[in-house]
């Protein structure tokens, strides 16, 4: 190994542990909220409503809207985290820690992405067991449902990771999450398959990549999906090359955290 | 070797301001080095792109002669930096922000650790070191600031105004300290605001002025350019008001208190001996102002008057 790839993953495993240490010390405001407000929705939409809507794709209701929102939650959680941790290094400046020490920019950009998607994957996870209480999940397909989510919280943490760099205040990065992320997660087929809709929202949905992650999850875990796995998955991999070229040339550029 | 080499180096902002027109600084390997300048002349900016905080317009950095447009990554391994305002996160232990910064410096955490107790010993940390940054007082951020820009043993140390609002003793022990790693080999730039500082450390000295450097030579000659001296005299019996000195500018205070002007070519004898010839007895003294004080606002004043 080169000296400069050991320098790198030391830098990398650091800013990998520090990400970690952070949602783990502040887990009453990261890790439990999802725990609670989770749990409500599979007593209210599962239990209480879901048992008069009856089946949906062959699956109980709320056997059909569990992976939905453990992807929820995981995507949510994977944004938030990096939106806020790498906007708070920015107003507290404690981002020139980082930015004078010899790590390269796709470092940065990796060590926050992983970060992000520890903390989508740790909430799906406790989401996942929270779910368990409710209804009986079975995974049909390993590769699938562990790899969509694992993509699903790349994703997010790069779309959380590209907010920050433009956020100029606590509010920019809130506005993208209420009023672009959580219409296109509720409109991205979490709670009803998207054969209900009429041809020309159908048409619609298909142009949010919520639904290809969802429905994906939702075939690896049930093995029922409104869309084509291989186009699911293309489009993430698509979407997360696109961000992740975006966000580094942004941090090139030095947009956002250098004068 | 040159710890450091500027040439030609230029900074406009994207508001059209231009911090840097060009400055040209080298500093030895070695060197304890003074960057001043009145506020907002050009020395957080110049410190802002040494370390790539800042990008520069145009112009070359060249760190322990690595080329910062070359290898960029390999420069910035030499500089450990101690900016203007604090600048860690707050919620973190102090121990913590020593090891992650070793990190990024790509020190693995075994060899991290015990650099990081011993700095935090030195700098009397030790007892704080579980404690959450934003939690400790002024006087302790700034040391957390200088023992984090230290963690990776950095050959270049940059410090911007680090006794900015610190006590007079806490002050005084970070001079020793400073003192101590420059003996040991490291290489020192610090901006300041006391120059009672920068001349009791300094072996060399810039002077930088709306983004143009207006002096650079060493401390000593700079000292000698020094055409008048001023000093305030506590006399033991008051004054008689009708007293003058001969061939030495004097002025009264109170009846205690006299002020004396001494040109290049008078000496303290000469000012003793006139002081004699009245029978005044001089009980103790002071420089009025500090002799570095008293160029830098002649050379400020001067750059001034040019533009």
């Amino acid at each position: 190994m080169s000296s400069q790839f050991t320098r790198h993953k030391v830098a990398f495993n650091t800013l990998f542990a520090r990400e970690i240490r952070r949602f783990i010390r502040i887990w009453p405001q990261t890790l439990l909220p999802p725990a609670i407000t989770m749990t409500l929705y599979f007593i209210i939409f599962g239990n209480l409503i879901g048992s008069r809507i009856g089946e949906m794709g062959g699956f109980s209701y709320i056997q059909y809207i569990a992976p939905g929102i453990i992807m929820m939650s995981v995507i949510n959680n994977a944004y938030a985290n990096v939106a806020s941790s790498f906007f708070s290094a920015k107003f507290q400046n404690h981002i020139e820690e980082l930015l004078v020490a010899p790590v390269p920019n796709y470092l940065i950009l990796a060590g926050y992405v992983a970060g992000g998607t520890a903390r989508g994957l740790c909430v799906g996870l406790i989401v996942t067991l929270v779910s368990l209480f409710f209804t009986h999940l079975s995974i049909q397909h390993v590769f699938i449902t562990i790899s969509m989510v694992f993509l699903s919280a790349i994703l997010f943490a790069l779309g959380g990771f590209i907010n920050a760099i433009y956020a100029r205040s606590f509010d920019e990065i809130s506005i993208i999450p209420t009023f672009i992320l959580t219409p296109m997660t509720y409109l991205g087929g979490v709670f009803y398959s998207i054969s209900l809709l009429p041809e020309f929202w159908q048409n619609v949905s298909l142009l949010n990549p919520i639904l290809y992650m969802v429905n994906a999850f939702r075939f690896g875990m049930l093995g029922a999906s409104d869309i084509a796995i291989e186009i699911a998955f293309g489009i993430i991999l698509f979407c997360i090359i696109g961000l992740t070229s975006f966000a580094l040339y942004l941090l090139n550029k030095g947009t956002g955290i250098r004068n | 070797m040159k710890a450091l080499s500027i040439q030609n180096l230029t900074k406009v902002y994207s508001n059209g301001f231009e911090a840097l027109k060009g400055i040209n600084l080298d500093v030895e390997q070695g060197d304890f080095f003074a960057l001043l300048g009145p506020n907002g002349a050009g020395k957080s900016t110049t410190i802002g792109l040494v370390s790539s905080l800042v990008t520069k317009s145009s112009g070359c950095i060249k760190v322990f002669d690595i080329d910062t447009d070359i290898d960029v990554e390999a420069a910035k391994s030499y500089i450990g930096l101690v900016p203007q305002e604090f600048n860690f996160n707050g919620f973190e232990q102090v121990k913590h922000i020593l090891i992650s910064q070793a990190g990024y410096y790509g020190m693995p955490e075994d060899q991290a650790e015990p650099r990081a107790d011993e700095l935090l010993k030195q700098l009397g940390l030790w007892d704080k070191r579980h404690t959450a940054a934003r939690a400790l007082s002024g006087g302790m951020k700034r040391r957390l600031m200088i023992a984090r820009a230290l963690v990776h043993k950095p050959q270049l140390l940059i410090l911007d105004e680090p006794t900015a609002g610190v006590d007079i003793e806490l002050r005084r022990s970070m001079w020793t300290f400073l003192q101590t790693i420059n003996a040991e080999g490291t290489t020192i730039i610090l901006t300041t605001h006391y120059l009672e500082e920068a001349e009791n450390l300094c072996r060399n000295i810039a002077i930088i002025d709306k983004g143009t450097i207006i002096e650079n030579t060493d401390m000593k000659s700079l000292l000698n350019r020094l055409d008048k001296q001023t000093f305030v005299l506590y006399l033991n019996a008051p004054l008689a008001s009708n007293v003058t000195l001969a061939e030495i500018d004097s002025r009264q205070i109170d009846e205690t208190t006299l002020e004396v002007e001494l040109q290049r070519n008078q000496t303290l004898n000469d000012l003793f001996d006139a002081l004699n010839i009245h029978g005044i007895n001089v009980n103790s003294m002071k420089n009025k102002a500090n002799r570095l004080e008293e160029l830098f606002l002649a050379l400020v004043d001067k750059s001034e008057a040019t533009l």
